[in-house]
């Protein structure tokens, strides 16, 4: 998987966390070298935040052990801090201060000398966007807004890594976009960028995802060849008159792996050994389903991640 | 100062500026607590500590003595052995009446003339003053009948002159005026309350908005974090205690009579301790709610058992008790001696020792659960 020769910026080996009984984060081990847009990917409560949380030194780790910039998540955190940055899907603002106010103190905060700190401040208003808002309320942003400021406040020392957890929850996509392009401006610079997210569109943007599920890692790969190797069968595109019946029918067929809905269509998952476009669609008629096309199509991200732990909305653990 | 401790301080009061309802809190509530206290709280009094000089020491005195403790206002604490003794007794806040009778009482008595008494009483609280005051005069007035009666019994004359001659003297608060009272106490009560929600509000707001996780992830250190967030802090609670003084004067002529600086020194001792509480409590809270719900929990017995309300003289001696283990009860002693008695620290110590332990202990271990939970 090593893309890159240099030393890894994030190491991490066999890293678990429990809650209780609960394991949270289960053995996980990935490395993400510098330069790349790394995207988490995995459904709510499938151990994204908890891990991004110990890689930022704000949770211990239960065991294994974890480098960030070349040092201990558990003994040296305080020596990671200056170089990370890392911004919450809550968008940890100050509400009531400021859009200026609020990047002034995480300056202050990350010791931002003061002789700098005003040609950095008018940069990061002017890469977020918000020229002519300095004077405005934090809390009277809308989202959009609010998630490029703390985009800003999370860069302001100028940080190597930069963590961004759920970055684009609750916010609109006119502003993911943006938001997106700012990111890949960072990327640009050279700044190692680590998401969590759980929307599969997004994941797009990444250079390699990592997608886990119940705290353990399923997949590692750059977006294409997850689409390319993770899928084991062919997959076909079912248009039919009646889908939801279509994909009941279809998932106690023999040779079938998977058989979800996507919207008005099937997207059906075949062993092509034992079964076939033309099998699948006679087998529907004979149900009386109107079957319009049956055709192979390449997998999407949602495929993939749907094969490998069911719906993104599945919290079960997967069996077997 | 560190930079980052200014950077939190900074943003403290910018935040402060934004939010009315603290402003609020820092500038309307003390002149609020004033007047509503100032003029409007009346309580009642009994068994009052007292302390009796008695040079005549004969029969007539005795039964003086008795008739002041039988009447249930007045509780006979022990008696002094000179008039000097009685009024630093009366100084330390042992006791709150003294009485004083002269050698040649008993004579007085006998000879068919008013008996001469002299009555002290601690001005400092109205209500204990008025009712010292009044239920002594009825107590005098009493045995002052009964001494006529026994004289006509034996003398078989009536004597137009007798009975008791009380002459009253009010200390520290000579018009019984009930502010002089409550000024004190509502000094206490602005240094405890804002110091102890609006520190524990502070860091709360921080964890319940999720901006104290992104300040973890920063460089920022435990202790820097802490002392930006309890300097603002204790700031407006010197600028409304400040207030609250110069509003007492102004407004109801209460002067301090002792040293600023001690009462300033002794503050900064109080101050630590509710800072501390605080700090304790931002540490086992989530919600501001949660943080409101559990510094009631340590407003409600400081605001009834302190002395600040009520005398804690008129206290079940349970009560009274337990009232040792408020530290307001401590301050409200110590700001009342400096300010209406004019005492210094050799007459307040048994209250600055206490009170100087807790806050030492409650900071301590509150700053130090502070670094392990934001740690």
């Amino acid at each position: 998987m090593t893309q890159n020769r240099s030393s890894p910026i994030i190491d991490a080996r066999h890293l678990t966390r429990r809650f209780g009984d609960l394991i949270a984060v289960n053995d996980i081990t990935f490395s993400v070298y510098p330069g790349e847009v790394f995207g988490f990917l995995g459904p709510n409560g499938s151990g994204k935040s908890t891990t991004i949380r110990m890689l930022c030194g704000l949770l211990l780790p239960t065991s294994g052990e974890c480098h960030v910039l070349g040092f201990d998540v558990t003994r040296e955190s305080e020596q990671i801090k200056q170089g990370i940055g890392y911004m919450s899907q809550r968008f940890a603002l100050y509400e009531d201060l400021s859009v200026w106010d609020n990047l002034d103190f995480y300056a202050r905060v990350y010791d931002v000398p003061s002789d700098r700190r005003r040609t950095r401040l008018a940069e990061l208003v002017e890469l977020a966007g918000l020229q002519g808002r300095e004077r405005q309320l934090t809390g009277e942003l809308s989202g959009g807004w609010k998630q490029r400021l703390a985009l800003g406040c999370a860069i302001v020392h100028r940080p190597r890594l930069l963590f961004l957890d759920e970055p684009t929850a609750g916010v609109d996509p006119v502003s993911r976009r943006r938001f997106w392009a700012m990111i890949h401006d960072l990327a640009g610079e050279g700044v190692t960028v680590f998401v969590t997210t759980h929307y599969l569109d997004e994941a797009e943007h990444a250079g390699r995802i990592g997608m886990i599920h119940d705290g353990v890692l399923r997949a590692l790969a750059p977006p294409a060849e997850l689409k390319r190797t993770a899928l084991q069968g062919q997959l076909l595109d079912v248009v039919s008159d009646a889908p939801l019946e279509a994909a009941r029918i279809l998932n106690d067929a023999p040779g079938v792996r998977d058989a979800t809905v996507h919207g008005t269509d099937v997207h059906v998952l075949i062993d092509p050994e034992t079964q076939s476009a033309e099998a699948i669609a006679s087998r529907l008629r004979a149900a009386g389903i109107a079957v319009r096309a049956v055709r192979p199509i390449e997998p999407t991200l949602e495929d993939v991640f749907i094969s490998l732990i069911g719906s993104p909305d599945d919290r079960r653990p997967v069996s077997g | 100062m560190p930079a980052r401790v200014v950077a939190i301080f900074r943003k403290e009061f910018l935040q402060i500026r934004h939010d009315r309802r603290t402003l609020a809190m820092v500038l309307v509530l003390p002149i609020m607590q004033l007047i509503l206290f100032g003029y409007a709280i009346n309580t009642v009094v009994d068994h009052l500590p007292t302390i009796v000089f008695d040079e005549a020491g004969d029969a007539d005195s005795r039964a003086l003595i008795g008739a002041f403790q039988n009447s249930g206002y007045f509780e006979v604490q022990a008696h002094a052995r000179s008039a000097a003794e009685l009024r630093s007794l009366i100084d330390a806040g042992h006791a709150k009446v003294g009485l004083h009778l002269p050698p040649d009482f008993g004579n007085q008595v006998l000879r068919g003339e008013s008996g001469l008494v002299q009555l002290v009483i601690d001005g400092s609280d109205p209500n204990i003053a008025q009712t010292a005051l009044f239920a002594a005069g009825a107590v005098a007035q009493a045995r002052g009948a009964d001494i006529a009666s026994d004289s006509v019994a034996r003398t078989g004359r009536s004597s137009p002159s007798g009975g008791i001659d009380l002459r009253p003297v009010v200390l520290y608060n000579p018009s019984m005026l009930s502010v002089n009272f409550m000024v004190p106490g509502i000094i206490g009560l602005i240094l405890q309350f804002q110091t102890l929600l609006l520190t524990a509000f502070a860091v709360v707001r921080e964890r319940e908005r999720g901006t104290l996780e992104q300040l973890v992830v920063t460089p920022i250190k435990p202790w820097e974090l802490m002392l930006g967030k309890l300097l603002p802090y204790t700031l407006t609670a010197f600028v409304a205690a400040t207030g609250a003084v110069a509003g007492g004067r102004i407004l109801f002529g209460v002067e301090v009579t002792g040293s600023l600086i001690l009462l300033g020194i002794l503050s900064v001792v109080f101050l630590l301790g509710s800072l501390g509480v605080g700090l304790f409590i931002s540490t086992i809270s989530q919600t501001q709610a949660q943080a409101m719900q559990t510094a009631m929990f340590i407003m409600l017995p400081s605001l009834l058992l302190s002395g600040f309300l009520y005398p804690r003289e008129t206290m079940p001696l349970v009560i009274q008790q337990l009232s040792l283990l408020i530290p307001l009860t401590y301050y409200l002693q110590i700001l009342r001696g400096i300010m209406l008695k004019g005492v210094g620290l050799e007459v307040l110590w048994p209250n600055v020792l206490p009170l100087a332990a807790f806050s030492l202990a409650v900071f301590a271990l509150s700053a130090w659960r502070f670094q392990k939970r934001v740690g």
